[in-house]
């Protein structure tokens, strides 16, 4: 059943809108750090497809407004994943495509980790465990005003060891702060090795329903799931959302995928068409 | 300088069994060799600072020696009260180590700037502050560290730097390194920048102004006698840092100047503006926006030695 609901929706407008985006992301982030000569490319591959969905559908910004008042808020706290959103806001007209070409360079607009001074980008992160303390003050201010907005906070794993990060867990709970989303960039891959030989977090869902957030595991790289889910939160009134998105450290470069090297490389030379040719078509 | 530090603590660690690492998620490529040779002394808190400086201190207390280690801000700033309140009141025995001190990883941007860990690990009673220069000063700092009972900032390198002593130092915490010598002004540097510092100096040699040139590895304890002497002796003192003007090397030595009433003594600071640096470059592009090149050294040192004092 399931598979068959894929296959049809692989064939639909959105699914290949998504599936483009996501290409063109990844494409650009394989050059932005060729050229940069710049680390941290596993973690951008690793979460663009979420942004693909988050920025085509889900997200709702202007690119010609980025102040908008009634803008979602969108944090990325893992900021060494920032060409990702870079690449993202790039291609939705935030700013000049030509930017990118300046991404890490001297005398660069774009740094390596994501920076407010960049138009629609909402918050500077770089150090963990800053990203979701921020957006449950950005969610608890919206409802103290009666706003509508939406804060959505996209996290690594590795976010997740530090205790700040539970501090906020606890207190959005507490404030029942359900215009608040999480989403777990899951791919289980830190800076020095794998979850199971760092710090474990499974079980993950559970740990989160019992502190008392409305949770939901899925597939980080099904655009039908993400999508899904996405939509419709909050998923229980009163509780803000966490998503632990699937996913797959280095997605779509083979070589790449599920190691702890790709945290520190970037995609040579010789081998940066191959990569993004590799990209095209991928499902 | 990571590669020397880690290099040296491995020797060391080799001879002492009650030295531990306790880092967090940071080290790839360099920690390994420590990691494999004493696993049950190698510990990986994740990324969290603040349980990796207390889990340091608890290892600490019970009569070892305990590194902590991270990029940049992550083991001063994430946790400073753990090092004031835990590390620094019980004297433990406990080292933090920072990779990447002032603008090392350049255009990662200023998350990964440590600009103000001089100033901030400075107040803290009990600490012992130190910044090597180069590879050969970083080796000694290291091992002078862990000989050292209490607790110490070491400000790390990245990598690549070039070395400013020639063959063998004598190193001690507290006491300044005469690089060059000089009587018609002093610099004095800390930490990785002395490079240019050197450069400067030899370039002002060139030009017949003949440079004192200090090495302020230690920047608490300060070497007050190497202050006043060069104070005294040279007449003017241009201090060089990489890192928020307000608080390092060149408030230190103010303050040594000051409380001696050392009158009529030309200074300067080289230091950054007190800003949130957000212009996007390399570690040595970076410096030279902010004054720090070794030409910029070298005019703002000549500037002040043809100055009329007031
Ligand atoms: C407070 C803090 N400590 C350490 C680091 C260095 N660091 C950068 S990324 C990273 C971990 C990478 O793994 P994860 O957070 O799971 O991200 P992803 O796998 O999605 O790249 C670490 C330790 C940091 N940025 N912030």
């Amino acid at each position: 059943m399931e598979r068959i609901k894929n296959e049809e929706i692989r064939q639909s407008d959105s699914y290949l809108k998504y599936q483009e985006f996501a290409t063109s992301i990844r494409s650009h982030c394989i050059r932005m750090t060729n050229r940069g000569r710049s680390g941290h490319v596993g973690s951008m591959l690793s979460m663009a497809d979420l942004l693909a969905v988050l920025y085509e559908k889900i997200l709702r910004v202007k690119p010609e407004n980025p102040k908008w008042p009634e803008r979602d808020r969108f944090i990325l706290s893992k900021g060494h994943g920032g060409a990702a959103v870079y690449a993202v806001l790039a291609e939705k007209g935030f700013f000049p495509m030509e930017w990118l070409d300046t991404y890490y360079m001297d005398n660069g607009k774009l740094s390596g980790h994501i920076s407010h001074h960049i138009p629609g980008v909402e918050f500077s992160t770089g150090s963990l465990g800053h990203g979701l303390p921020v957006a449950a003050g950005m969610a608890l201010a919206a409802k103290q005003a009666g706003k509508t907005h939406k804060i959505f906070c996209l996290m690594s794993d590795g976010d997740c060891n530090e205790g700040s990060t539970w501090e906020a867990i606890m207190f959005a709970a507490q404030h029942k702060l359900d215009n608040l989303t999480v989403i777990i960039d899951y791919n289980r891959i830190q800076a020095l090795g794998k979850m199971e030989d760092v710090i474990e977090m499974e079980p993950f869902a559970k740990k989160l329903e019992d502190f008392r957030w409305a949770v939901c595991e899925i597939d980080g790289h099904n655009y039908d799931e993400i999508e899904d889910v996405l939509s419709k939160v909050p998923m229980i009134k009163g509780k803000p959302t966490w998503i632990l998105a699937r996913t797959v450290k280095g997605k779509c470069v083979d070589y790449l995928e599920n190691t702890v090297s790709c945290h520190y490389k970037y995609i040579a030379d010789d081998k940066l068409d191959e990569a993004i040719k590799g990209l095209g078509g991928q499902l | 300088m990571r590669a020397t530090f880690n290099k040296t603590l491995v020797e060391l660690a080799e001879k002492d069994n009650r030295i531990f690492m306790v880092l967090a998620d940071i080290g790839y490529g360099e920690i390994e060799p420590f990691a494999e040779n004493f696993p049950d002394r190698y510990y990986n808190a994740g990324v969290a600072e603040q349980n990796m400086t207390g889990i340091a201190c608890g290892v600490a207390m019970e009569g070892n020696i305990a590194i902590t280690y991270s990029i940049a801000n992550f083991p001063t700033l994430r946790c400073l009260e753990q090092i004031r309140n835990d590390v620094c009141y019980h004297n433990a025995n406990v080292k933090i180590v920072i990779i990447g001190g002032g603008m090392a990883y350049g255009p990662l941007g200023i998350s990964h700037h440590s600009t103000e860990d001089l100033a901030i690990m400075r107040a803290l009673p009990n600490l012992v502050v130190l910044a090597p220069s180069d590879c050969i000063e970083a080796k000694a700092a290291t091992e002078a560290m862990i000989a050292h009972n209490g607790p110490v900032y070491y400000r790390c390198g990245y990598k690549n730097e070039k070395d400013i002593h020639r063959g063998a130092i004598d190193f001690k915490i507290g006491k300044a390194i005469e690089v060059t010598e000089g009587n018609d002004a002093t610099v004095i540097y800390t930490g990785t920048i002395g490079y240019n510092a050197f450069e400067a100096v030899h370039s002002l040699e060139r030009q017949g102004i003949k440079c004192r040139l200090i090495s302020m590895h230690t920047i608490k304890p300060i070497d007050k006698e190497a202050i006043l002497k060069a104070a005294n002796e040279t007449g003017a003192i241009v201090t060089v840092e990489e890192h928020n003007i307000n608080g390092g090397l060149g408030s230190a030595v103010a303050e040594v100047l000051a409380d001696h009433s050392a009158v009529g003594v030309k200074f300067k600071r080289i230091a950054l503006p007190d800003i949130n640096v957000s212009l996007v470059g390399s570690q040595e592009w970076l410096r030279g926006k902010y004054g720090m090149s070794s030409d910029a050294i070298a005019d703002t040192v000549k500037a002040l030695v043809f100055s009329k004092t007031s």
